[in-house]
């Protein structure tokens, strides 16, 4: 197992801090840009040969590019399942980058606020990830990685269609906009469908916590752009800062209120059964524990429970997914070894509060 | 377990069994996808998807003859057949060769937008970002006067016609 990631999976990760704006609903923003190089084909008719090349040349360029001399970079074919699957789950690459071929790289700041990856469908998708709801400090910190980059390499760029990428659906800016928000309440009081239909008007698309085929687990929804022709940068964004996501922070307000008001009874008994699962588990899924910590977590917020403080709560989350559990462990564990490590870990971290 | 009778190719899936008004039994058998290009079986997908968008298109264009299904790139030997099944493009190129057909799955996918406005990269400098200014404010244009807005209309007649000049 890679040395540098057990550190990795210890750590909480920079937009894993529970801070920032609107902190309470939206626990992260992401922007990341789909880039291509000119001079090469796209992923699916490079070979081999082309493939190392495109990592090279790129790697590079980010080497090269004083801005970004902080990052850490990774071979991805080279590393073992495990640190793979750590670094999806760190939302540091994509489950397309963990299972692909051939030769693919990853690099990231140590923060891991800011990252990229080399040779995933495109030939560079550079992100920034921001804790809370900055969406103009996360655009501005990537354009100007994008503009840092830039200035090493020759990017692909069409008159008509500006950057071109390998999936039309990405073309033009390239830039996907994703917002990931816990709606606790909004699911209790069985009102999704206003947050579809939000998200739906501005053309978003709704997806669970890992994005692209992730149902949504424990709560967790995460909103993102679909168009990227016609629509600028500072548009796209736009429509989420000044519309999408204050209304769908509005409705999650007001139900979190309605059941303040309303079933405080339900409310509190939800929350602390939650935590009482938490604290005395001895077998537990990861689907119960994000449902648990869901609940909590909305319990910390409407302040019912302050026994515990919100950044644990976050990074349990992610520690208690599969492969951050192994990496603690430092060893494989089957399902069954996952569920009591998982318990675990959680009363360990519960009780020290 | 057959195949599909339809493109004899795939693994037959989804099986049918006709009643004839006789009380004849009428069995057939398809693999998905022809089943949903048959329109025998509908696929619920969320939003937009882009499989949806092609095959909708690419329906579209078996109607209209089949040259389509023979353009190649020669620059990275994609065909449009193997664009169509995957989603992905071979190289930059292709957006050119296969502009025609992409212009309407561009159109779908994008909500009818047909040119990029946005960032341009720093090396090409700013012919190319006044035109798309101006490409953005005419769509803004139309937007203010689909919603009756004549002032801002006016307001980005006039910028349209300053950055023009």
């Amino acid at each position: 197992m890679n040395a540098s990631l057990d550190e990795v999976a210890r750590r909480p990760g920079e937009w894993l801090r529970g801070s920032g704006p609107l902190h309470d609903i939206v626990i992260s923003t992401r922007v990341r840009l789909a880039r291509n190089i000119r001079g090469f084909p796209f992923q699916p008719r490079a070979d081999a040969d082309q493939r190392a090349d495109i990592a090279a040349t790129i790697e590079a360029a980010v080497r090269k590019a004083a801005r970004l001399n902080e990052f850490q970079h990774l071979d991805v074919e080279e590393l073992e399942e495990l640190d793979r699957a750590l670094l999806v789950e760190r939302h540091l690459i994509s489950r397309q980058h963990a299972e692909g071929r051939g030769a693919r790289r990853v690099a990231f700041h140590p923060s891991e606020a800011s990252g990229l990856m080399i040779n995933e469908e495109d030939h560079l998708r550079m992100q920034v990830m921001r804790s809370g709801f900055q969406l103009e400090q996360a655009w501005e910190e990537i354009d100007a990685i994008d503009d840092a980059i830039e200035e090493q390499l020759e990017y692909e760029f069409h008159p008509q269609y500006g950057y071109l990428t390998a999936c039309p659906t990405n073309v033009g800016t390239g830039i996907r906009v994703s917002v990931m928000l816990h709606l606790p309440a909004l699911r209790l009081t069985s009102e999704l469908e206003k947050v579809g239909q939000a998200a739906k008007d501005m053309k978003l698309a709704i997806r669970g916590l890992y994005g692209e085929g992730s149902e949504a687990q424990g709560d967790f929804f995460q909103i993102s752009n679909q168009i990227t022709l016609g629509r600028g940068e500072s548009e796209i964004i736009d429509d989420f800062r000044g519309v999408v996501i204050p209304k769908i922070v509005e409705y999650e307000h007001a139900a979190r209120d309605a059941l303040l008001k309303n079933r405080l009874h339900a409310l509190d008994d939800r929350i602390w059964r939650a935590m009482a699962q938490l604290q005395n588990a001895r077998l537990m899924s990861s689907n119960e524990a994000m449902q648990y910590l869901s609940h909590v977590r909305m319990g910390l917020h409407v302040g019912r429970l302050s026994s515990v403080d919100l950044q644990t709560v976050n990074e349990l989350f992610i520690q208690t997914q599969p492969a951050h559990l192994q990496k603690l462990q430092g060893e494989r564990l089957n399902g069954e070894q996952r569920s009591i490590a998982r318990a675990a870990l959680i009363r360990a971290r519960l009780s020290n509060n | 377990m057959g195949l599909c009778e339809r493109c004899k190719k795939a693994q037959a899936t989804f099986h049918l069994t006709n009643i004839k008004p006789s009380g004849e039994k009428e069995e057939r058998h398809f693999c998905e996808r022809c089943a949903v290009e048959a329109g025998l079986l509908q696929i619920q997908k969320p939003s937009v998807n882009l499989n949806d968008i092609i095959e909708s298109f690419v329906g579209g264009a078996k109607e209209s003859g089949s040259a389509l299904s023979n353009l190649v790139c020669e620059e990275c030997g994609i065909s449009y057949v193997e664009f169509r099944n995957h989603g992905l493009f071979g190289c930059p190129r292709d957006y050119d060769v296969f502009k025609e057909p992409l212009a309407k799955l561009l159109e779908r996918a994008h909500d009818g937008a047909t040119h990029h406005t946005g960032k341009t990269p720093k090396s090409l400098g700013t012919a190319r970002t006044t035109q798309q200014d101006i490409h953005r404010l005419k769509r803004q244009l139309a937007e203010a006067v689909a919603a009756e807005d004549y002032e801002r209309a006016a307001e980005l007649r006039d910028r349209i016609r300053e950055l023009e000049e």
